[in-house]
């Protein structure tokens, strides 16, 4: 919202006071100003009031007129001017030579061989307007040579608030409210507004209103007739276009003014099409032609004013095509009304329309405000049209208020919250000028709140800190740590996981952590021939392509990979991310945290990325827990896993996530050379496995003995199986040597160490475990080779 | 001087000087030296000598003797300096021009940013809780005094799913589960509430290189008795500044939000130039950095804390953002778009 400072000025007397540290002031207290301020009519001077003497055509061009002006100087001056609307014994508005309009410095200037001495102006040329059909007609009564910014307001500070930063407040959606704050910073006392006394057509017959509906709370109405101005007052049209708004006719700008001097919206209706006003909403839908002539559709939730049961203005957002005013409209009445803000928001965002005035009563305008905006309307309108006669009473239906706000609390209230000593006198004095009532006894407040903050802005005690505080400054404010016990702050064991994982990952197996996003990307699904699984999706998606949330995260790590290829010959991927696996029992969403590892590479065989991968989980969990995992095959549960090499990943008999192999079409749409491995685990059932912690043991003095043993055997499993049924407490370790290939099959090489923590060993019997190792690998059929 | 001695001290000299390697030496000194050494041979003739002959004749053996030996040690050296040095020079000088093979992995910008803040707040008392992606509708807005009508629970913004819920629009959806999951240790054993809790954010809005539908916020909040506006700058101030790692200026101004009261907008001086105005601020000298405010008396109600008795603040960081001036992050789709090219940069940080 634009505020004009002049505006300001009618109602706060702001002599000696810097205006830019006003504004700042204004920006740390109150509402966000945006950075630019305009200082209007600063790149202006030198321009008068001067009278056209005679007009001549000029002889090489059509357009052109050879004019004699009287600027108020001894002599008349010559002039060329091209504007269409020229005529003798006009007044208009003339930059003398030397005088500066923008960054332009009128010098004589020859004009198809003739000289102009100066240049008759338009409003536009002005900066007042941004009419430009020809130059500006002064019809004020004043004399030739007066300084244009004698009579007019063309110097002018207009700054724009940011609405987004107004949404609270209601009252200051008009410069009423805006000067009630200034004055409250500038410690100045707010002017009262000047209205006229409408009580003395109390006798006059009232305009027929009813309010049917509670989503209306006040409708306030008035006649009139006998309107005799077309065009508004220039420095009305001054401030309605510097605050952004353009000029119309004279009483839709007066409606206009009163919505930016006020804040209230009002509508003034063609008096024969609203015999009858009802407020109230329709059983059934219905097309409606507004104001701006767009056709639009009115359903059962559209609180709508009627003249009878003909819809003539959607309430609150925008009036009716066919009760606007006319050329043959001669008596008017005005609408000054108040309806529910939840209701308008509502509508306006249905219809897609967001006007001036359903912008302000979304916020919970105060109803208290509809008779005395009526009355300053009757006051402009006849300071400005003498003629205007008034034809019914004030009608007004007022159907809710709101109730009375009255705080209670005491000085150490404030003190506890702001955390500083604010006086008694400085909290009364910053409440009086925000025009709250306050009553103070001994350090006990009573404060009323005042309507125009009653609606929803200040109802708790809290509220009231606020308004304290935000006039005293923040800038004002000495600095506080908080005094607090000290404690100690546990890191979550999940987090401290994590954390381990993600260090791991990256530091050891240099892998790169990435981000996605939660629901499946169809788009990019595709392209990897995955279908969407069904799963919980996005109510009412705008975007079909992601209107699904994921089961998992890998097809989204593949398509991750996909994009990737070109990055390196080796690369791996992992993210901790979630995803929803469908809904649990009581219909919530069933999330899970996981944690994705996918590896790619076009040097490695299927085999050695996949036991890389095996090895890494396998590291990861000894790393973070200290325990072992295995492997047990799985089937694979969906279409783009790979029907072999898909395990389970076990620890301590509970199963952690899953490692496998893409789905053949899947893996060459990534890449026709390179293999994928993937894995998800899920990071609660990693993080609730036991840490089997550190265990030190001494290490003992007496030499271990190492005994290799090659089997012949496809898998490892039976072998591990055999010495863990031995169970010796004399094996220290047992390692893989290698595994070979030859005539007779595939043969595995272990290395078993032997020791014992307090004395040497004896050949034999290190021989004699491993004998009981071998035969029961050989009763499984498995030899020993050599 | 005896001939024999003469010829075999000659001899001696020829074969020193024909040695080349410290291993060549031990062979000369068994040849002279040795127990059947020539020098040692000379010592046995002596018998035959008379007692004059055999004091003459002995003492030029024994002279002898000790030149060889002497001899033989300098040559030992010589050749041990020697080879040493021809060991040395044999060494080559490695080009260590050539590009490293680094074999780095890389931590998400997030990661990084979010790790630098939460070791700041856990070093001011702060813990670091983790929060759900889908929350209800009491989670992220009825807790949080929104009511039903504000702007914020329209449906361009949110995303709601088929069963009710919603993707978190804010952290700020943590904050009722945190009071209540501290209001025992907070009434019951005087221990203040300080939690921080980041997470992933969704709005439902179109993207361009400043606007993402999914991106990382961090919500701050502190509960106590006596917990003032005052506390809440000092506070800001310090982890900002830590954040940032300069001395930062913070201003508030009043902002609206729902959760709050007073509300308020902070800005910090401007990063850039320091507070004078330059491009980067429009000229104000400020940028606008995050939402705070004290804890509106109806959240703390919801979360089971006595506002008549509590009070607290709670604020919210823009880990994205931050990520985004930290590193000069110029389009936010790059964070979720999982290209290694631009994420494998980000290694590691302080």
């Amino acid at each position: 919202m634009l505020i004009s400072i002049n505006w300001i000025r009618d109602f706060v007397d702001l002599d000696g006071i810097n205006i830019d540290e006003l504004i700042h002031k204004f920006s740390l207290s109150t509402a966000e100003v945006e950075n630019e301020i305009f200082y209007k009519g600063s790149d202006l001077s030198g321009v008068v009031v001067a009278e056209i003497k005679s007009v001549e055509e000029h002889p090489k061009s059509k357009k052109l007129h050879l004019l004699k002006v009287d600027a108020g100087e001894a002599e008349l001056t010559d002039v060329v001017c091209g504007a269409p609307n020229v005529r003798v014994g006009m007044k208009t508005a003339f930059a003398k030579l030397g005088a500066q309009i923008g960054d332009i410095t009128i010098a004589p200037r020859d004009l198809a061989g003739f000289t102009s001495h100066g240049m008759c102006c338009s409003e536009q040329e002005l900066g007042i307007s941004d009419s430009n059909d020809g130059i500006m007609e002064i019809t004020d009564d004043v004399a030739v040579g007066t300084d244009i910014k004698s009579i007019y307001e063309i110097d002018d500070v207009i700054f724009e608030v940011d609405n987004k930063s107004l949404t609270n407040r209601p009252d200051l959606w008009g410069h009423y409210g805006i000067a009630r704050e200034i004055a409250a910073l500038a410690g100045r006392p707010l002017k009262a507004i000047e209205t006229a006394d409408l009580s003395q057509y109390k006798d006059l017959p009232p305009v027929d209103i009813k309010i049917e509906d509670e989503l209306c709370k006040r409708y306030s109405g008035i006649r009139f007739e006998n309107i005799s101005r077309k065009v508004s007052p220039v420095n009305m049209r001054i401030r309605l276009f510097y605050c952004g708004m353009r000029a119309i006719n004279w009483l839709a700008d007066l409606t206009n003014y009163l919505m930016l001097e006020m804040g209230q919206p009002m509508h003034a209706f063609d008096s024969r099409k609203v015999e009858k006003i009802r407020v109230k909403r329709f059983d059934k839908p219905f097309e409606f032609k507004t104001l701006d002539g767009v056709e639009r559709h009115i359903d059962e939730n559209t609180l709508m004013i009627c003249n009878g049961d003909i819809p003539v203005a959607i309430a609150g957002i925008m009036g009716g095509l066919d009760s606007e005013i006319v050329d043959d409209t001669t008596s008017l009445t005005l609408e000054s009304a108040n309806f529910d803000a939840v209701s308008i928001r509502k509508s306006s965002s249905r219809l897609s329309h967001r006007t001036d005035a359903s912008m302000r009563y979304e916020k919970s305008l105060d109803p208290e405000m509809t008779t005395v905006a009526a009355a300053r309307f009757v006051k402009l309108l006849s300071d400005f049209d003498s003629g205007v006669k008034v034809t019914s009473s004030l009608t007004d239906e007022y159907a809710q208020k709101f109730d009375k706000v009255t705080l209670n609390f005491d000085k150490k209230f404030v003190d506890r919250y702001t955390g500083i000593e604010i006086s008694n006198d400085t909290i009364v004095k910053t409440l009086t000028a925000l025009g709250f009532g306050v009553t103070l006894n001994g350090d006990e407040f009573t404060v009323d709140v005042p309507t125009w903050r009653a609606t929803k802005d200040v109802t708790i005690k809290a509220d009231i800190i606020e308004e304290i505080t935000r006039i005293y400054g923040y800038d004002n404010f000495d600095l506080n740590t908080a005094a607090a016990p000290l404690y100690p702050v546990r890191m979550f064991e999940e987090k401290n996981a994590e954390e381990q994982i993600k260090d791991l990952l990256v530091k050891r197996y240099s892998m790169h952590e990435v981000h996605s996003y939660i629901w499946a990307y169809a788009d990019e699904y595709k392209k990897l021939g995955i279908e969407v699984e069904e799963n919980v999706k996005l109510s009412g998606a705008a975007n079909p392509n992601i209107e699904t949330l994921r089961r998992s995260m890998i097809p989204t790590q593949l398509c991750q990979v996909r994009s990737n290829v070109s990055f390196d010959t080796d690369f791996g991927i992992f993210e901790i991310g979630h995803v929803v696996d469908g809904l649990k029992a009581d219909g919530l969403c069933n999330e899970k945290k996981m944690l994705g590892i996918t590896l790619f590479s076009k040097t490695m065989s299927t085999e050695d990325l996949y036991m890389k991968m095996v090895n890494i989980i396998s590291v990861m969990m000894d790393d973070i827990r200290h325990k072992s995992v295995e492997f047990r095959a799985a089937e694979a549960d969906h279409a783009y896993i790979h029907p072999k090499n898909y395990n389970t990943v076990i620890c301590d008999g509970k199963e952690l996530g899953r490692i496998g192999l893409v789905y053949p079409t899947v893996l060459r749409k990534i890449d026709k050379k390179a293999n994928v491995v993937f894995a998800e685990l899920e990071i609660d059932a990693v993080v609730n496995t036991e840490n089997a912690g550190i265990h030190y043991e001494e290490t003992s003095k007496f030499p271990s003995i190492d005994v290799d043993l090659t089997f012949i055997t496809e898998k490892y499993a039976p072998i591990k199986a055999a010495i863990e049924t031995v169970n010796s407490e004399l094996i220290k370790n047992v390692a893989l040597v290698g595994t070979y290939s030859d005539d007779l099959g595939k043969a595995v090489t272990i290395r078993i160490s032997f020791v014992h923590p307090e004395r040497t060993l004896t050949k034999e019997e290190v021989m004699e475990i491993a004998d009981r190792i071998i035969g029961i690998l050989k009763d499984q059929g498995i030899s020993l080779k050599g | 001087m005896n001939e024999q001695i003469v010829q075999l001290q000659q001899e001696f000299e020829a074969k020193l000087a024909a040695v080349k390697a410290v291993a060549d030496l031990e062979e000369i000194r068994i040849a002279f030296l040795g127990k059947n050494g020539s020098v040692t041979g000379l010592m046995k003739q002596m018998g035959k000598l008379s007692p004059e002959e055999k004091k003459t004749f002995g003492a030029q053996v024994n002279q002898l003797k000790t030149e060889c030996t002497e001899k033989i040690n300098e040559k030992q050296q010589a050749l041990a300096k020697a080879e040493m040095e021809a060991e040395i020079n044999s060494m080559p000088e490695f080009d260590v021009a050539v590009p490293p093979v680094l074999a780095r992995g890389s931590y998400h910008p997030i990661t990084l940013v979010q790790r630098k803040c939460e070791k700041i707040f856990r070093s001011m008392g702060f813990t670091v809780e983790d929060y759900s992606e889908v929350v209800t509708d009491y989670e992220c807005f009825e807790s949080l005094n929104i009511p039903k009508f504000h702007p914020a629970r329209d449906m361009q913004d949110t995303y709601y799913l088929e069963n009710g819920q919603l993707l978190k629009s804010q952290t700020s959806a943590a904050q009722n589960a945190i009071y209540r999951k501290y209001r025992d240790q907070l009434i019951n054993e005087g221990k203040p509430i300080r939690a921080i809790f980041p997470g992933r954010c969704f709005r439902n809005e179109s993207t361009d290189a400043c606007h993402e539908n999914t991106f990382f916020q961090m919500e701050g909040v502190m509960v106590d008795k006596n917990i003032s506006i005052s506390n809440l700058i000092f506070f800001m101030k310090t982890m900002l500044s830590e954040v940032f790692e300069q001395d930062i200026r913070v201003r508030l101004r009043p902002g609206f939000f729902p959760f709050v009261e007073p509300g308020f907008e902070l800005d910090i001086s401007c990063l850039i130039c320091g507070g004078e105005g330059c491009p980067s601020c429009k000229h104000s000298g400020w940028l606008e950095l995050c939402p705070c405010g004290m804890i509106h008396p109806n959240v703390l109600r919801e979360g089971g804390i006595d506002p008549d008795e509590y009070t607290g603040f709670a604020f919210g960081l823009g880990l994205t953002r931050l990520a985004m001036m930290k590193y000069g992050v110029k389009d936010i789709r790059d964070l979720n778009a999982a290209g290694l090219t631009n994420l494998s940069q980000f290694t590691e940080d302080k």
